[in-house]
Formats: structure tokens, sequence, C-alpha cells
């Protein structure tokens, strides 16, 4: 199971962000892990300087915007 | 060009609703009209094509061209950077940290945050179409000036100590290593853009940002039309004593509470002044408004120490009344009476 992590302070883009994420993958029927992850010391090892921001296990893979959708579902069935 | 709007006011209020050019009523719907449609027209042509434009400039690329510069001029290019890059405050923690993780000073760091919500294209387009170009480029002037003077004494007083722990490690680990070698830092290539991505990029930023700030708009034209139609010229020089100099302090007090963004400031402005507010207490009033928001000193709690916060509170504000003492004073001469 892949396991997303969305980096972001709390804002709102970043609660869209997970959610398109989890909506993405219920429609495709696959099942993934989506951790919100808040903490300023964490972000700043990733080095994300515009959020929100994803890491697909361990490696940021977009940074900046909410992503669209067939970029979440290109992630998602890599 | 901008003529077709005060006509379209003059139609709209005074033959289809029927108002009266010399009623407080006629004057303020008129007000309201033309600045609302002249604003919202400038705004959704402008905010294009400046996006259009800056497609490429991101966060990282403006972090190492900063990185590059040596500190004298980098309060400069923080501060210009601020005023410059596309940047939404819920973004100012990673922000934050990402220069401060890569040796760039406190006080270079603080000239682009504090710079960054005084200046942007919103505001700037706004205030020239309100007020002209010598006051825009006032308004640009100065606030560079509270972001870099700002920053300077941040750095002055040594104001990383008072980091929060982890955001200070990684600093001087980050600063130990750089130190000699901040001139070799590569600035990343622009990503390569076609004009259909730059389009794509700059109709959701136009959307974006129309759609945060309208209602802003609104509001601050709203108020401005009210202050223009219903407050007597010359009220303020004639009932708040208006120029002595503790209007200032006054001013920037007063704005505290308010949270506004420059948006929603600057119509407000264009009426304070006409009424006979001194520009350099308006413009005290403005930036503390705009600059000096609750909201945004609270998210940066996460990453300093409340002593920290409060410095840079007093510094902010100390610099507004000083902004609005020397405005006051060279403003006759600057202006010639605007």
């Amino acid at each position: 199971m892949k396991t997303f992590e969305v980096l972001g302070t709390g804002c709102k883009k970043c609660v869209n962000t997970a959610e398109a994420i989890e909506r993405t993958a219920k429609d495709l029927g696959e099942s993934v892990e989506v951790i919100k992850v808040t903490d300023p010391a964490r972000i700043m090892e990733y080095q994300v300087m515009s959020t929100p921001a994803v890491a697909l296990d361990g490696k940021v893979i977009h940074s900046g915007s909410v992503p669209e959708q067939d970029k979440i579902a290109g992630w998602i069935q890599s | 060009m901008l003529e077709i709007f005060t006509l379209l006011a003059d139609w709209l209020a005074y033959t289809l609703l029927g108002l009266g050019p010399d009623t407080r009523l006629g004057t303020a719907i008129h007000f309201f009209i033309e600045d609302t449609t002249k604003i919202l027209f400038l705004l959704v042509v402008m905010i294009y094509v400046i996006a259009l434009m800056r497609a490429s400039l991101n966060l990282e690329r403006v972090r190492a061209y900063i990185q590059r510069k040596n500190r004298a001029v980098g309060y400069f290019f923080g501060s210009g950077f601020g005023a410059i890059t596309p940047f939404c405050s819920c973004s100012s923690i990673p922000l934050f940290l990402g220069f401060t993780s890569a040796g760039i000073p406190l006080g270079i760091t603080m000239a682009f945050l504090f710079t960054s919500p005084i200046i942007n294209e919103v505001a700037v387009i706004m205030l020239w179409s309100l007020l002209g170009w010598k006051f825009t480029l006032a308004y640009i002037v100065v606030g560079m000036a509270v972001g870099m003077i700002g920053g300077m004494i941040l750095d002055a007083i040594k104001g990383e100590r008072w980091l929060k722990d982890f955001a200070a490690k990684a600093y001087r680990k980050a600063a130990e290593k750089t130190h000699d070698s901040s001139q070799d830092v590569e600035v990343p290539e622009a990503p390569k853009l076609t004009f259909k991505d730059r389009h794509n990029f700059a109709k959701d930023e136009l959307k974006e940002i129309v759609g945060r700030i309208w209602k802003w708009v609104l509001i601050g034209v709203g108020l401005g039309a009210a202050l223009h139609g219903f407050v007597p010229d010359g009220w303020f020089a004639e009932n708040l004593g208006a120029g002595q100099w503790w209007n200032v302090p006054a001013a920037v007090f007063a704005g505290l509470p308010l949270y506004s963004n420059a948006t929603g400031v600057i119509p407000v402005m264009e009426s304070l002044i006409t009424k006979g507010l001194p520009v350099g207490t308006t413009l005290a009033f403005c930036m503390s408004t705009v600059a000096a928001s609750f909201p945004e000193f609270i998210m940066l709690k996460q990453v300093m120490t409340f002593r920290l916060l409060a410095i840079i509170f007093t510094i902010l504000l100390a610099n507004f009344m000083v902004v609005g003492w020397v405005i006051n004073l060279i403003g006759p001469w600057l202006f010639g009476g605007v």
C-alpha cells in the first residue's frame, strides 16, 4: 500500500489536497494511506517551501498547489 | 480609456437610479460604481498579464538569488523579491524555514516577509488607478524601507538567538557550511514553459486571486464610498487636529485591530486623503492594518519564541510611526498637497 504525506501547516488547500488523494484512490478502488504532516520541523527536513506539497514514500513529488486529479491518479497507479 | 468607467457610473447612478450628483447618496453610489468596475477590470487584465510573465519564477530560484548576494544588498533583494514573488500567507512557515535552513540571515528572510503583504501587484494597480504614480512610487519606497530597516535591526540585535531550537540549529549548520562559498550557489534553471503552460498558470492565478479578493474590493470601496459621500471635505483637518505629532501613533494603533489586506484598505486611503488626512498618517494607518496582523504573527509562533515575536512587532510599529512622521514632513513638498 502506498503512503502519501501531505505537507502543509494547516491551510485549506492542504486539507483539499489530502481529500483529493483519498477521493481519487477510492474512485480507482485502491487503498492508500494519507498522512497530514503539519509539524514545521518535518516539513523543513523535506526542504519544501511552497505548500501544500505531497511526498510519496518519503520523496517529494509535488509542491505549491492542489494537484490535478489525473496527476494524483498517475501517482496511485505508478 | 478609463473614463469609460466614469461614464458608466454617471449613467447608472444619475440616469438610471435618478440620484442627484449633488446629494450625499448620489456621490457615494457614483464613487462605488466607478471604483468597483474600474478596479475589477484593471485587476483581471493586469493579474493575468503579470502572471504570464512571472510563471517561471519559483521560490527555489528566488532563494538561490538571495543566497548569492552579500548581506548589504541582501536586504534589498529580500524585500524586492518579497514584493514580486507570488506567495500565499499560509506558506510563510515553510518559506521561513526554507530560507533559514539555507543559511539566509533572519533579517533578510524577515525583510521578505515584512514586504510581501504590503507590496503586491494588486496593491500597485489599485494605487496607480486611484491615487496616481507619484503616490504609488512613495508607497513602494515606504513598503520596502519598512521591510529592509526592520530586517537590519533584527540582525543588528542578533535576533536569531530567539528562534525556536530546531530552526536555530538548522540556521547555524547552514551558515557554517555556506560561510565562504555562498557565491557558488547555483541558481536552478528556469523551467522551460510553453505559452500554453504560462496561460494555464496565469488563468489559475487569476481565478485564485480574484476569488480571494473580490469581497475585499467591495468592502473597501464601500467604506471608501461612504467616507467620500458622507464625510465633508477637510473634516479630518478640522476635527482631529490633523498634523499634530500624536496623530501618527494614534493611526498606527487604530489600524492594529483591523485585519485587512492591501486590497481592502487602498480605496479607504483614497477617501481619507481627499478628506484631509495627511499622507503620512494615512500610510501609517494602512501599513499597520495590512502588515501587522495577529493571525500572521500567531503562525510565526511555530518557529519563534514569544520574545522574538514581541521584538518584531515592536520594530514594525516603530517603523510605521517613523514612516508616518517623515512622510508628513516631506509630504507637502512631495505631492504638492494631494
